[in-house]
């Protein structure tokens, strides 16, 4: 196949954001959605440090950091209000969270 | 030597994920997703991003992990097991992302036949002379990204206050 | 003199404060005073100025006065066959006109004007509307004045039809009385029908002349050629108008059935003044009439057909009333005979003489009736004159006035007439033939009348002859006045034939005729253009040749004008003899006559049924058409605006339909459409945040799609 070049490292990052897609879409719990949220996080990074390391540039690796930072805030808060959530309704189960149909 | 790494590391990454999505116990699509996670940092280090791996490792692999396997406890796992799998919506979803990755693909494949992208051994050099990464990330992060490094800070107490209200019980 | 347009104008103050205060002022003196006071007036102010304008050469008698413009109206064509065939602007001006003609009218009115006024103060005491009687009375001199003082046509038709309107209100003065209102409006339409023919002679006049004024169309009438077709028309339907106001064939109809009014309205308006109009008009016109020989000769034939068809019905009537109407009527056939024969000034001068007469007559009729209670019936009267001398001298000299009996004004202007009407230049002998059986026949109705009232045995009622006395003297001496009048009224029209000796001085001071031939140019054209010489006659005005004719005419044949008189007078005293023999010797055989000649007596009686004639020809058909006309306003108009009504309350309730349908029916499906789209529209707010994902996702494939394909 030759050397790994840019395009390999793309293609990795797409089929991970891929997975982590679906992931989201299509399970029904909603602590499993956040993880798979993650997922097209690390997607994103892998994205990131490789066009870093291919240019080459810094700037990439720095932002990949800050990226790392604000997907940890996120899960805390996101863990929060599925816990808060569960209190209210006693279910994970995203159906149940229907309160804006109509 | 390179390809076998990048490959083997890519089959990690990419069979955890599946693995993680696809699990039915939410347990078991934590420990994928763990697996996942330090396949991930594995990568960024063989791409001379030695840093951002252990921090990646560091903050995914052990507080993110950690974070959901807290939450997991709380929450009732009878209840989870009952619950019904998949959603409604799963095939037009399945169908969608791939329309969607395949466009990307081919985004990506037709913009690197105008650029050629620069090979590894050039790279190599370039980076190994700009000293020892930590150091390097350091510099740049206090000097031309002070300003973000801050808003950082302030997000992650933000976060933290909100993540602490959220989850407390009411007064 | 220059203030002669006062005359008429003073009757009007008359009748302002007797018509506004009348009802207020309860004394009858002031009322009958300010009403006498005004004619008195206007009287002497006509003597005054008839005698500045006699101090005046006769060619220059012609005074005109304008006081403004009154219907200064836009211009007009004229027909193009006229010879002043350019825009002739349609103006009437208020003005006056005072020359010999209007001289002689204004002295008769309002002279036997002013002393009917004194009877008539006399006449009506006692009566209930007894200012509105004199404020009718003074209105109608007041237009009476203006018909004759009138420059123009126009004036002349505002005076015209004031008096018909006088005429109406006075007959029907009695509102009580039905015979009396129908009596009014009888006179009124029939007055009518003639002035539509005067107004279409008005107006043919001003087509072809441009003008109303006398002066601007006497003019130019000498340019046209005899028989002009315009003039004939003019003419003819001039002589229409005069038919209905003169009471000629065939509109007499109303002036019998108007002696339901008092007996001074009678004296006043239907037999010295209002009825004349018709004769001044004519002789006004003569310069027209002239120029038609045509003309000339239908107004003979009417004038003398009306003189014997009126005398024959006299004959029979008992309401001395009646008789004396149809007695007018035949006198104005004379007077209008006259005129058709071409004697303008003669016709004028009877008009006169005939005023003064049978003004008399009214009112001594008048007078008798007054003391006998109000009776009309000669047959319930008799031996009156042992009651009222006066009367009954007064109403003698009138009778003999009348039957022409030579002496008396009577005699002078009809035989004047007669001898016109044989030898005029429009005359023909069988005019002569005609006029003096109607004279006999005059003359012996007359007599009858007089003998049957005053004579004989007395066949009144014995309460009413207990009541019997003589009149009060307000009445009396305006009865004596116009006795004198009659003897003396007529030397100013002295035949040619006696003017021998102290009558020939009396002519030469005194000549109507004369007098009168400035206003009446027709007559020397009369003179010219006979209906024998209309080959030859160039239409040259000559007053020399009409005395060269006068001349001549007088010395060739004033043995034939003798013998004319002599026969005239001897059919007169013929008739006196007759009623006397009939009526006084013998009586019975009065009525063995009536009975044998039953038929023509009924006839005569009826009036020869013209009435019913009248009645199914004409007011019966105009009574069915207004009947028709009422069904057709019932169904026609009425359905129509009931079917408006109906189709409007259908179109009304097509509009609601509409409405509530159509308009509504939008509203509501825009409602329900908005309803139903976002019922659809609400199936993608799921509430599931997953599927809000999966839009989103496929929002940025979407996104991609554009940006790498587009």
């Amino acid at each position: 196949m030759g050397a790994i070049g840019l395009s390999h490292y793309l293609l990795l990052s797409a089929a991970l954001f891929a997975i982590g897609a679906i992931g989201v879409l299509v399970r029904r719990n909603v602590i499993l959605v956040l993880m798979s949220l993650e997922l097209m996080f690390n997607a994103a990074n892998i994205n990131l440090i490789a066009v870093s390391y291919f240019r080459p540039d810094l700037t990439g690796q720095i932002f990949s950091i800050f990226t790392i930072t604000v997907a940890a805030a996120e899960v805390a808060i996101g863990l929060g209000l599925v816990i808060a959530l569960f209190r209210n309704k006693d279910a994970i189960n995203v159906d149940e969270f229907n309160l804006l149909k109509g | 030597m390179d390809q076998i790494a990048f490959y083997t590391i890519s089959a990690i990454i990419l069979g955890g994920g599946l693995a993680m999505v696809s699990s039915r116990s939410l347990v078991h699509s934590v420990i994928w997703m763990v697996v996942s996670f330090v396949g991930v940092g594995a990568l960024f280090i063989t791409l001379s991003a030695e840093f951002v791996g252990v921090v990646q490792i560091m903050v995914y692999a052990g507080g993110i992990v950690v974070l959901f396997l807290f939450v997991i406890m709380l929450v009732n796992l009878d209840e989870v097991r009952r619950m019904e799998y998949l959603h409604r919506q799963w095939l037009p979803a399945v169908l969608l992302i791939c329309l969607l990755i395949a466009e990307l693909g081919f985004m990506m494949w037709a913009g690197s036949q105008d650029s050629p992208l620069p090979t590894p051994e050039q790279l190599d050099t370039t980076l190994r002379g700009m000293g020892g990464n930590t150091e390097t990330i350091g510099m740049a992060l206090y000097t031309q990204f002070i300003l973000p490094f801050e808003v950082v800070s302030v997000l992650l107490l933000v976060a933290m206050v909100g993540a602490i209200y959220l989850a407390k019980k009411h007064i | 003199m220059n203030l002669f347009w006062l005359i008429p104008l003073i009757p009007l103050v008359g009748v302002i404060v007797n018509g506004l205060f009348g009802r207020r002022i309860k004394s009858e003196k002031v009322i009958a005073t300010v009403a006498c006071a005004t004619i008195l007036t206007s009287f002497i102010l006509s003597v005054v100025a008839v005698a500045g304008l006699a101090q005046l050469p006769a060619e220059e008698r012609h005074v005109e006065i304008v006081l403004y413009d009154w219907i200064p109206s836009g211009v007009a064509h004229l027909s193009d066959g006229a010879l002043h065939a350019e825009l002739a602007v349609f103006n009437v001006p208020f003005g006056f006109l005072l020359d010999p003609l209007s001289a002689v009218m204004i002295l008769v009115i309002t002279g036997v004007g002013f002393l009917i006024h004194v009877y008539a103060a006399g006449y009506m005491h006692g009566d209930r509307g007894y200012y509105r009687f004199f404020t009718y009375l003074n209105l109608f001199i007041f237009f009476m004045l203006i018909l004759v003082l009138g420059n123009s046509y126009g004036l002349m038709f505002i005076g015209w039809e004031g008096v018909g309107l006088c005429s109406y209100l006075l007959i029907g003065y009695y509102i009580g009385k039905k015979s009396a209102g129908d009596a009014g409006k009888k006179a009124f339409i029939v007055n009518r029908i003639g002035d539509l023919g005067m107004i279409l002679g008005i107006l043919t006049i001003f087509f072809t002349f441009g003008s109303l004024e006398y002066s601007q169309i006497f003019e130019a009438a000498h340019e046209y050629p005899l028989g002009a077709g315009a003039i004939t028309a003019a003419c003819l339907f001039l002589l229409v108008g005069a038919a209905g106001k003169s009471a000629q064939i065939p509109l007499y109809v109303w002036l019998p059935d108007a002696m339901e009014g008092p007996t001074p309205v009678s004296a006043l308006i239907h037999a010295a003044t209002m009825v004349t109009a018709g004769v001044y008009m004519i002789a006004r016109s003569s310069a027209l009439f002239a120029l038609s020989p045509i003309a000339m000769t239908t107004v003979a034939i009417i004038g003398a057909a009306t003189a014997l068809m009126a005398a024959t019905i006299a004959l029979v009537q008992n309401d001395i009333k009646r008789v004396l109407a149809y007695s007018t009527v035949s006198q104005l056939g004379y007077m209008v005979r006259a005129c058709g024969v071409g004697a303008f000034s003669v016709g004028v001068s009877h008009l006169m003489t005939h005023a003064f007469f049978k003004a008399l007559l009214f009112l001594a009729a008048g007078s008798v009736m007054h003391a006998l209670s109000d009776e009309l019936d000669m047959w319930k009267m008799g031996n009156v004159k042992k009651y009222m001398p006066t009367t009954h001298w007064t109403f003698l000299v009138g009778c003999l006035a009348i039957a022409g009996v030579p002496g008396l004004s009577g005699f002078f202007s009809k035989d004047e007439i007669l001898w016109y009407a044989w030898s005029g230049p429009h005359g023909h002998p069988i005019f002569w033939a005609v006029g003096t059986l109607v004279a006999g026949l005059t003359a012996f109705y007359m007599f009858r009348m007089y003998f049957v009232v005053f004579q004989g045995e007395s066949r009144m009622d014995p309460e009413v002859e207990a009541h019997a006395h003589e009149s009060p003297k307000a009445m009396t001496v305006p009865l004596m006045v116009l006795a004198v009048l009659s003897v003396v009224g007529g030397y100013v029209v002295i035949p040619g034939v006696l003017r021998i000796g102290p009558l020939a001085a009396l002519h030469q001071r005194f000549n109507l005729v004369e007098w009168l031939a400035p206003s009446l140019g027709g007559e020397s054209h009369a003179a010219v253009a006979t209906t024998r010489d209309l080959l030859l006659a160039s239409a040259q005005p000559a007053i020399g040749l009409l005395q060269e004719a006068e001349v001549a005419a007088e010395e060739a044949s004033h043995g034939l004008e003798l013998l004319l008189m002599l026969t005239s007078s001897t059919v007169a005293m013929a008739g006196i003899g007759l009623a006397y023999f009939l009526y006084i010797k013998m009586p019975r055989r009065a009525d063995q006559l009536s009975e044998k000649f039953s038929g023509v007596h009924r006839v005569l009686w009826n009036k020869y049924y013209i009435d019913e004639l009248y009645d199914a020809l004409f007011v019966n058909r105009t009574m069915d058409a207004g009947d028709a006309l009422w069904v057709l306003d019932d169904a026609l108009v009425d359905g129509t605006v009931n079917g408006v009504g109906h189709a409007t309350k259908r179109s009304a309730a097509a509009s609601t339909a509409f409405d509530n349908m159509v308009v509504d029916g939008t509203v509501n499906a825009v409602g329900y459409e908005l309803t139903r789209s976002s019922r659809m529209l609400r199936a993608w707010q799921t509430g599931y945040v997953q599927n809000y994902a999966l839009i989103i996702a496929l929002g940025i494939f979407v996104l991609v799609s554009a940006y790498l394909f587009l």
